[in-house]
């Protein structure tokens, strides 16, 4: 995993969109993508999506890593569609998996998850009346992040330890001392949040 | 049960954050293939049973959330470094958004027992799952426009849902016998 998660760093227009308006624009794509139900506009609307990759100047190393996780999915599904309810079932399903696969995807590989969270949160805004602090979203993500890496250490270190115990895989000689550990590291973490105050309310 | 005050606040906001990481490390192991279906068994939704079984309906329900809400937003934490809201909008977005129903169910069931031991646990996590069905297959079906379609081309997962419900049953209980005092708190 980079720092920057899935994001693609570049400077073309969809780049520079607001991430609040990008994510508006996309829901309006797949609203329609779902109310739709004529091919040829389904065409369209998946023509229009699949453009926004040239447009946003992706590279093609991740074009091609987009279209295996998800090809392999519209694919899966076109299939099963075809055989269930016919070729023109499966055309419409395909048509709007598409479209609404190649939106959202390419919304994640342009805007920077700073924004998503800048955006995220104002949006968040009057959610603060009824006492939720949005602003904290940032600090959670952040937390998350350095957790994930920590526990995957762990588990790593765990692994290990079962390995050398000659257990394996077996689920629980992995799982058990991998959640105690977790549970151990969450104390921790709770200990070193208190002691800088965050959680007084 | 214990005075839920006694927790702190930054204890809860600790194992929520810890937990929601914890679904996100099973997304780093390979899928398994059971029987030859030719369907990938992932690990990661036993996470969501798990935390629910062990951190109880409230804590458990907010990990989930978290983590989901940390992939939308554009981190790949789900099996095979996917991320971002593609996921969510795709056929099998329902049983992803279940996760959040599966905690909150499997919590709310463990935390009726004062001790769940193995069958309880083993109800909690079942319960946990169907949850999770009820979600999934009609926003399958909705996808595809055909609700009983939806719920055939589901029963492929089965064999390795089932399996992973005895898992998360059998581990949970280990857990809640090693760290009576830790773990299972009501909340």
């Amino acid at each position: 995993m980079t720092p920057l998660g899935l994001y693609e760093p570049g400077a073309s227009p969809l780049h520079r969109a607001g991430a609040g308006w990008k994510l508006l624009g996309i829901l309006a794509l797949a609203i329609a993508a779902f109310v739709l139900r004529d091919p040829l506009w389904l065409g369209v609307l998946a023509a229009v999506a699949v453009l926004g990759y040239p447009i946003a100047r992706i590279p093609s190393r991740r074009c091609l890593q987009s279209a295996r996780t998800f090809g392999v999915l519209v694919v899966v599904v076109f299939a099963l569609q075809w055989l269930l309810l016919g070729l023109d079932g499966a055309i419409v399903v395909g048509l709007r998996l598409v479209t609404a696969l190649a939106a959202a995807n390419l919304y994640t590989l342009t805007t920077r998850i700073v924004d998503v969270i800048g955006s995220v949160e104002r949006g968040l805004g009057p959610l603060r009346r009824i006492g939720l602090r949005p602003e904290r979203l940032g600090l959670l993500v952040g937390l998350t992040v350095q957790a994930v890496g920590t526990l995957a250490g762990i588990a790593g270190e765990v692994r290990e330890a079962a390995k050398a115990r000659d257990a394996g895989w077996s689920a629980t000689a992995f799982a058990v001392p991998f959640l105690v550990r977790t549970l151990r590291h969450a104390d921790e973490l709770g200990e070193a949040l208190a002691a800088r105050g965050e959680g007084e309310r | 049960m214990p005075d839920q005050r006694t927790t702190l606040p930054a204890a809860e906001l600790a194992r929520t954050v810890v937990f929601a990481a914890f679904i996100a490390v099973l997304g780093l192991f390979p899928g398994f293939y059971l029987g030859g279906s030719g369907v990938p068994i992932v690990v990661q939704n036993i996470g969501p049973l798990l935390v629910g079984a062990l951190l109880g309906a409230k804590r458990g329900t907010a990990s989930v959330v978290l983590m989901l809400a940390v992939t939308a937003i554009g981190l790949p934490l789900l099996s095979g470094g996917r991320g971002g809201i593609a996921s969510f909008i795709g056929p099998s977005g329902g049983f992803l958004i279940g996760w959040i129903a599966s905690a909150l169910v499997t919590g709310l069931v463990a935390t009726r027992f004062a001790r769940p031991g193995l069958p309880a646990l083993l109800l909690a996590t079942v319960a946990g799952l169907v949850a999770d069905y009820v979600i999934g297959i009609p926003f399958l079906g909705f996808y595809t426009g055909d609700f009983g379609a939806a719920a055939v081309q589901s029963l492929v997962f089965l064999p390795g849902d089932a399996v992973k419900v005895v898992l998360a049953a059998l581990i949970a209980s280990v857990v809640h016998r090693a760290l009576p005092t830790v773990v299972g708190r009501k909340g």
